[in-house]
């Protein structure tokens, strides 16, 4: 238990700390490591509560794909992030403003986290022990079976969503020279060879 | 109610329940797989394979058996509410490809990937019209926005699509945001996402503060999908960046089925002593700003494509008094109202289609001036929509605000009643102005190509509906009223 209670402290930390080094780093490639640090951490957390499986999607879909997405990004692009932060005073009192109200609405809801019995009762899919079931086993007889329906609309979206990007971002440029072998095979002697005379003393 | 949840649908009874989105989605793949072979010289061949689509998927729904009917777990329902308004979708779809031919070919954006966004989008429609939970919610959603976000932004030479795509794309993306946090904290504070076993449980339970928070946040997620005030901001920029067609898709087919979802959320998920007056008065709140902000904001509009954002969110202001009635009266009023309005924008839109002149298109209401002299037919069928539209006796649009007033009226909401017929008074006003622009100005120079044969089929079928709705109402009340009992079991 206090091995426990120390790693969960210890993973907190670390998040917390990391997240605000992302925010307040001045080089951006810094802040996306801090942030791959802050994902490797959570995911901690989460084999702490016994979600082996969301741990593991963390860590390979958001460090392996998105964080290094990023990196691409923040590498390739140049962007002037000194300049993007040029309004950040300007902008700020709003922000604080509406950070606070949604803040003081969180309290309230978590004040309220008195769930009458009766209603939290029917939840749809309770979680088996991990002593009983593997909780990535549990959600595969799930996911292709009662929600079939969600995963199969979920792959409607993610076609829309290459449909877009290519319809977006495709364009046909004028005047690609592009290897034609078949062209280069096909050639005869009489396209490729002129004989040309050339007079003694007159050149071409 | 109790007898038909039960009943719990095996796969292939699933499957068969929702075959027409099925045909949808297959019918989708097939045609880009037609178009990315042939290219985009094959765009009007998918355009009029994609009606075919619509007309077998809508054959398909007629089809289905009339009681309601449960597939995949509960999360997908198929009642007469969702077949009325499915079949809307699919006839107010096909008429916007039948609209964009023509333009697409002369703006040099026919592309073959216009008309399967369309069905994606229609696709998407439909799973929101037959939404049983939460998540099913989501889905149907994110999959029309999507494809509508890639619509906006479809004319990428233009800069000012490209705003509205992006803008619609970040407003859009915010909106589903909320609409998540709402979700999450709904299923947190009751453990189901299913509407119609919320509704049991908040039909007796206890409403704790934290469920209240998630209705306000899913309310505000989907308020933004109708546009309605205060989340219109997007309107009249997307309605006006967006090429023509596009817009004329937007106004009518995705605003029904936002309305749709709305509507069956909040009446099958949240009905009950406590929770009612809950989103009651959200619900009031945004029609009164939606009604306000519509009828002033049209008015010194000089685009038409951006008064008619200004004029469909005063419309969907007028719907949501229906809504906030929360009455079998009232759903039954913003059905007719929903159909009336489809084909009224529809009229609209093709006449603006019709509005170019050799060097292009063209959008300012000056432009019309004297149009009664040059294209009297086009002059008359606009002044029928536009008197309509303003709600003026025997037209249709009178009998749309009529029945939601009603229901408002019977519901005890008068100030909400009474504020609705002074701002459809202050809302004539843009309405005739363009009247009057068409009939006693001086002609400019005239459109100079006749309408095309589509635009006006599309507008004598929208003039004749909305001048003669009079005469055959009573069987599309009728409908409706079925339609809407289903949604109170």
């Amino acid at each position: 238990m206090a091995l426990q209670a120390i790693a969960f402290y210890l993973f907190s930390a670390i998040v917390i700390g990391a997240a605000f080094l992302v925010i307040s780093s001045r080089n951006p490639v810094h802040s996306v490591l801090f942030l791959i640090l802050a994902f490797f951490n959570a995911a901690g957390l989460f084999v702490l509560l016994g979600a082996e499986f969301l741990a593991m999607i963390l860590v390979v879909v958001y460090v392996g794909a998105v964080a290094v997405l990023f990196l691409f990004v923040v590498m390739m692009l140049d962007i002037d992030f000194v300049e993007l932060r040029q309004g950040f005073l300007q902008y700020m009192p709003m922000g604080v403003v509406i950070g606070s109200i949604v803040l003081v609405e969180l309290i309230f809801v978590l004040g309220a986290v008195t769930v009458a019995p009766e209603i939290s009762a029917p939840a749809a899919f309770p979680v088996p022990p991990v002593s009983e079931q593997a909780n990535t086993a549990a959600l595969g007889q799930i996911l292709y079976t009662d929600y079939v329906y969600f995963f199969q609309a979920a792959g409607m979206i993610l076609l829309v969503a290459m449909i877009g990007a290519i319809v977006l971002t495709l364009r046909t440029r004028e005047g690609v020279r592009r290897q034609k072998i078949s062209e280069q095979v096909g050639r005869r002697r009489a396209e490729g060879v002129e004989l040309v005379k050339v007079r003694p003393g007159d050149g071409i | 109610m109790e007898d038909s949840a039960q009943h719990i649908a095996t796969f292939s009874e699933s499957l068969s329940i929702a075959l027409p989105e099925i045909i949808l989605a297959v019918g989708a793949m097939v045609l880009l797989i037609l178009g990315v072979f042939r290219g985009d010289r094959s765009a009007g061949l998918i355009g009029s394979l994609s009606i075919a689509l619509f007309i077998i998927a809508g054959f398909a729904i007629i089809q289905l058996p009339s009681e309601r009917l449960m597939a995949f777990g509960g999360t997908f329902i198929v009642d007469s509410y969702a077949r009325f308004l499915k079949i809307l979708v699919l006839i107010g779809s096909s008429v916007a490809i039948l609209m964009s031919v023509a333009f697409n070919e002369r703006e040099k954006m026919n592309r073959f990937e216009f008309p399967i966004l369309i069905v994606l989008a229609v696709l998407g429609m439909c799973m929101m019209l037959s939404a049983n939970s939460l998540i099913a919610l989501y889905m149907g959603l994110e999959l029309q926005s999507l494809s509508l976000y890639v619509l906006a932004a479809m004319n990428r030479d233009s800069l000012r699509s490209t705003e509205a795509g992006l803008k619609y794309f970040v407003l859009g993306a915010l909106s589903s945001g909320l609409l998540l946090y709402g979700s999450s904290l709904i299923y947190g504070f009751t453990g189901t996402t299913q509407f119609d076993v919320l509704g049991e449980l908040l039909h007796e339970g206890d409403l704790s503060i934290g469920l209240i928070f998630g209705l306000v946040f899913l309310s505000a997620g989907l308020a933004f999908k109708i546009s309605a005030v205060p989340f219109h901001m997007w309107t009249p920029d997307v309605y006006e960046g967006a090429p023509t067609p596009v817009t004329a898709f937007f106004a009518a087919a995705p605003k029904v089925a936002a309305m749709g979802l709305f509507v069956r959320v909040l009446i099958t998920g949240f009905t009950g002593e406590d929770v009612t007056p809950q989103w009651q008065q959200i619900i009031i709140t945004i029609a009164l700003l939606s009604m306000v902000v519509g009828a002033f904001g049209a008015i010194g509009q000089t685009n038409i494509k951006r008064l008619m954002a200004y004029s469909s969110i005063g419309h969907m202001g007028y719907a949501l008094v229906g809504l906030a009635a929360g009455s079998q009266e009232g759903v039954r009023g913003i059905l007719i109202y929903l159909l009336i309005y489809f084909a009224m924008t529809l009229g609209m839109f093709a006449c603006i289609l019709s509005m170019k002149r050799r060097d292009g298109m063209v959008e300012n209401i000056d432009e019309l001036s004297g149009l009664s002299r040059n294209q009297p037919m086009m002059a008359f069928g606009l002044m029928v929509l536009l008197f309509s539209l303003a709600g003026i006796p025997p037209f249709a649009g009178f009998f749309a605000k009529f029945y939601v007033f009603m229901a408002a009226v019977k519901a005890e909401l008068y100030l909400l009643a009474v504020l609705g017929v002074v701002t459809s008074v202050i809302g004539a006003f843009y309405y005739l102005r363009i009247v009057k622009i068409m009939y006693f100005d001086d002609p400019t120079e005239s459109f100079d190509l006749p309408m095309r044969g589509e635009m006006q089929a599309v507008l004598t079928a929208s003039g004749l509906f909305t001048g003669l709705y009079a005469v055959f109402s009573l069987p599309l009340i009728q409908l409706a009223g079925t339609a809407a009992s289903s949604l109170f079991p």
